[in-house]
């Protein structure tokens, strides 16, 4: 189990190694010129070749990458070329709203979706689960920015239930902060919550097949004992492995809902820092998010263990 | 919680002789009257089970006897209030206690499963959640239907673990099933389905999954406890042997009717009904057949010290070695047949494997008439391939079910050369010898029984013109009227091509019925090896006399009528 877990931690560093040269030479194979956007229409040639000089873009690319990755290995991501701050600092600003953001909504989705399939597994070819199942359709269709502002007309504008845009930090109290996140994570968990409730029916199905569900029935158990602790927890395998999948999705899903309600998460930071082409942020946050992808990959598998005790690794 | 004491209407609390008023010694715990369960439109037959009528006494075990399809689960399901909805009970009642449970609310069926009837089922490693502890399974029951405390409860637990004479009660409890033995997990199982006392026990097929001295300690497990609490036991079985042990009535189901119910003796001795007789003609005898084997004929195959060893690696453990076969010296001549029997684990199938070089041995040497192929490359063993083929278990999973019957047979020819037509008379020709009608070559595999399906088999097998012929527990799935057929086929085939052949399975009754030879192997050794006569007749193992003793039913003279 300890050398599982060394070994995999092991096995993120050379994950990270290929992301951070792929990330690093197609951001300097993409058209587009840092000094140019940084020196505004009115520059001149020269003046834009004494800011590319300043940031060291006129060196060579192997060089450029060996003082970076140098910094990489201390733990400095950088300064950023357009906000003139450390990348570090800029990702831990924004770390708070998207945090919030994405834990809200796999919250909602899974409260949401796992009592939905597995209530459509245990009802299997009923009404609602014909219409659970079509709903997930529709749940997968949908784009989210046509959804976040259909719901933003109807709970916002219509019914004033709700605050249209922005973000209040959790240190400026719970409520303020619950009610400008609601929105938002509502309109994400929606394609969340199509996922997980199909793999939790699909799941729950099958192990509503098993002989120990019998047994369990034939012991007089309680309907609902059965499937929570045994159809649900014989079950749990996929489910979690789709919910992991869903909060590493849930990192590029962001960077859409974060623009449409205007919340100054790292979505935001993302978009800002390639329309200003700046290299080291995009570097900087993008593997801050492969980091946190095989971070959760690692979790999802080291649940696994609890979850079945036959998985020992 | 809402449980069955509180009701009022039985009396559940452990050790107390209450209930023992409301069910007069000898007098009906279940009462089946007329139970006609329905299939759903378009089957074969409109009923799964039509007017069955029995009972159970207290203290008494009955055996509803059957083969597939017979109906035997789908009434202990019914009895259960277990049916799907798609086999609804039409007609009939079945009285537990007075009480008709096929039309209970579902509320009073779950007070009365566990408490009043409990059941316990074939596959102890799949009936058992696989997630959860046996001790929390157990306690599960207890908590839904008792008001004990978790103290009590758990004592009341340890106490039944011991009684099923599991060892060590308080590590079973924290085990997960995977950890035990299947015998271990099948008292579990019991221990689940008595730890309330109820007043009947359905068992289904509980020994069926089990090697053979497993299912002796069980059977006598379940027959003790039964006489010690005075439970009336709904025994289902397809195995005579099994009934011959255990039962003290048998009731006889056929394509849901019953047709024969009656005391023990009488049922096996003097059956009266044509099916009952051709059951327990089937059942096949424990004594050798008696045929002379020519010691002159020659070798087809044989091994010398064949060895299979699986390593097991951790990444920073010790390496642990499983020996699977171990110094294996076998051999089998032209027309004869070797049987070698053992149960599960004891590295029968391994060494079969070895023998097709499905799997690689690990040390020692394979002749095939006199060559080596042991250590030959895949490649260089491909023209021997043709000269020894396998007939497996499982007749469901062994044939491809997305091709036909006819493409199953001639793909083995096909791929030697054999031009087409040639191969496809072959097929034609083969599937007369096993008894099936020409036009199943258009057909899938689904379409046909498990008996014929082990038909196509062996001619799929006999396509190829093998010299050896091994068959891999190949009559244990099927029903003892079917296997009876198909061993009768096998012993033809035998003669006919003057096949060598290798037998192997667990069931001494169809070993002693095929095999010139006899192998009994035990964790990977061959423990015994001689003529059957002198296998059977005068076992020197001890191993050996064990599997002997455990035999269900040995005492019981079957297939002489």
């Amino acid at each position: 189990m300890y050398t599982f877990l060394a070994r995999r931690l092991l096995a993120t560093i050379p994950v990270l190694l290929v992301v951070a040269v792929l990330v690093f030479l197609m951001l300097r194979l993409t058209p587009g010129d840092p000094a140019a956007i940084l020196a505004g229409d009115a520059a001149n040639t020269e003046q834009i070749a004494q800011i590319r000089t300043g940031l060291g873009l006129d060196r060579p690319i192997i060089v450029q990458f060996g003082i970076w990755a140098g910094n990489l290995l201390s733990g400095d991501l950088g300064e950023s070329f357009y906000y003139k701050q450390k990348v570090t600092t800029l990702i831990a600003h924004r770390l708070e709203p998207t945090v919030s953001l994405a834990a809200l909504t796999i919250l909602i989705a899974v409260a949401v979706s796992v009592p939905l399939g597995v209530l459509a597994a245990w009802r299997f070819g009923s009404l609602f689960d014909r219409m659970l199942m079509g709903f997930s359709v529709i749940g997968f269709s949908v784009p989210v920015f046509v959804l976040a502002y259909i719901l933003i007309w109807l709970i916002s504008l219509k019914l004033g239930w709700l605050p249209v845009q922005g973000y209040q930090r959790l240190a400026d109290g719970f409520g303020p902060w619950l009610r400008h996140l609601l929105l938002p994570s509502i309109t994400l968990s929606v394609i969340y919550i199509a996922l997980i409730a199909r793999v939790t029916r699909a799941s729950v199905l099958e192990s509503l097949g098993e002989d120990y569900i019998r047994t369990a029935r034939a012991k007089g158990l309680p309907e609902l004992r059965v499937l929570v602790r045994h159809a649900l927890a014989n079950a749990a395998v996929p489910i979690v492995t789709v919910i992991g999948i869903g909060i590493a999705l849930l990192i590029g899903g962001v960077v859409v809902t974060e623009s449409v309600y205007a919340i100054p998460g790292l979505g935001r930071l993302t978009v800002d820092a390639v329309l200003a082409r700046d290299f080291p942020t995009i570097q900087g946050v993008i593997l801050f998010f492969s980091f946190v992808y095989v971070g959760i990959n690692l979790l999802v598998d080291l649940s696994y263990v609890f979850l079945d005790p036959r998985i020992r690794y | 919680m809402h449980s069955a004491a509180q009701t009022g209407e039985v009396t559940l609390t452990p050790g107390s002789e209450g209930d023992v008023t409301l069910t007069p010694p000898g007098s009906a715990v279940l009462e089946v009257r007329e139970l006609t369960i329905a299939l759903p439109a378009g089957g074969e037959r409109a009923t799964a089970v039509s007017k069955v009528s029995f009972s159970v006494h207290r203290g008494e075990i009955l055996c509803l006897v059957g083969e597939s399809g017979s109906g035997k689960s789908v009434i202990a399901q019914g009895i259960m209030g277990l049916l799907p909805p798609a086999l609804p009970v039409t007609g009939g009642a079945a009285l537990l206690e007075g009480e008709d449970t096929t039309r209970a609310s579902p509320e009073r069926l779950r007070q009365l499963r566990a408490a009043r009837m409990s059941m316990i089922f074939q596959e102890p490693m799949t009936a058992l959640n696989p997630v959860m502890r046996c001790g929390e399974q157990l306690d599960e029951v207890l908590v839904h239907h008792t008001s004990l405390s978790e103290p009590e409860r758990r004592a009341k637990i340890i106490a039944t673990l011991q009684e099923v004479l599991l060892p060590d009660p308080a590590r079973m409890f924290a085990a997960y099933p995977h950890q035990l033995s299947g015998g271990q997990r099948q008292r579990i199982m019991i221990a689940m389905a008595l730890v309330l006392d109820p007043a009947l026990l359905i068992a289904d097929e509980p020994t069926t999954a089990l090697d053979v001295t497993t299912q002796a300690q069980i059977l006598k497990l379940i027959a003790d406890l039964q006489a010690r609490h005075g439970t009336g036991v709904l025994f289902i079985t397809h195995d005579f042997g099994v009934v011959a042990e255990i039962a003290q009535r048998v009731a006889v189901l056929r394509l849901g009717e019953l047709v024969e119910l009656g005391a023990k003796d009488e049922v096996l001795k003097r059956p009266r009904h044509r099916y009952t007789k051709m059951l327990i003609n089937a059942v096949p005898r424990l004594e050798p057949h008696g045929r002379a084997a020519d010691t002159d004929a020659p070798v087809v195959l044989e091994t010398r010290d064949l060895d299979k060893t699986y390593v097991d690696r951790a990444w920073f453990g010790k390496r642990r070695n499983v020996a699977a076969a171990k110094r294996v010296n076998l051999s089998v001549r032209r027309g004869q047949t070797l049987g070698i029997v053992g149960e599960s684990g004891s590295g029968k199938s391994t060494v079969a494997r070895c023998i097709v070089r499905l799997i690689d041995p690990s040390g020692g040497e394979i002749h095939l008439h006199g060559e080596e192929i042991a250590r030959r490359s895949h490649g260089d063993l491909r023209p021997l391939r043709r000269r020894v083929q396998i007939v497996f278990q499982d007749p469901y999973r062994s044939l491809n079910p997305r091709r036909t019957v006819g493409e199953a047979i001639m793909e083995g020819p096909l791929n030697y050369g054999v031009p087409r037509a040639e191969a496809l008379e072959r097929a034609r020709r083969l599937l007369a010898l096993v008894r099936m009608d020409a036009g199943a070559l258009e057909r899938y595999p689904h379409q046909f029984s498990g008996g014929q399906r082990q038909r196509i088999c062996i001619a799929r097998a006999l396509a190829l013109e093998p010299e050896l012929l091994i068959a891999d527990e190949a009559v244990s799935a099927l029903d003892v009227s079917v296997q009876a057929q198909v061993l009768r086929l096998l012993e033809e085939i035998r003669t006919e091509f003057d096949l060598a052949m290798l037998f192997i399975t667990h069931d001494l009754r169809v070993a002693a019925q095929v095999c010139d030879h006899v192998a009994v192997m035990h964790q990977g050794v061959v423990v015994e090896y001689g003529a059957a006569e002198q296998i059977f007749l005068q076992p020197k193992h001890e191993y050996t006399r064990a599997l002997f003793a455990a035999a269900p039913g040995r005492d019981f003279a079957f297939g002489r009528a």
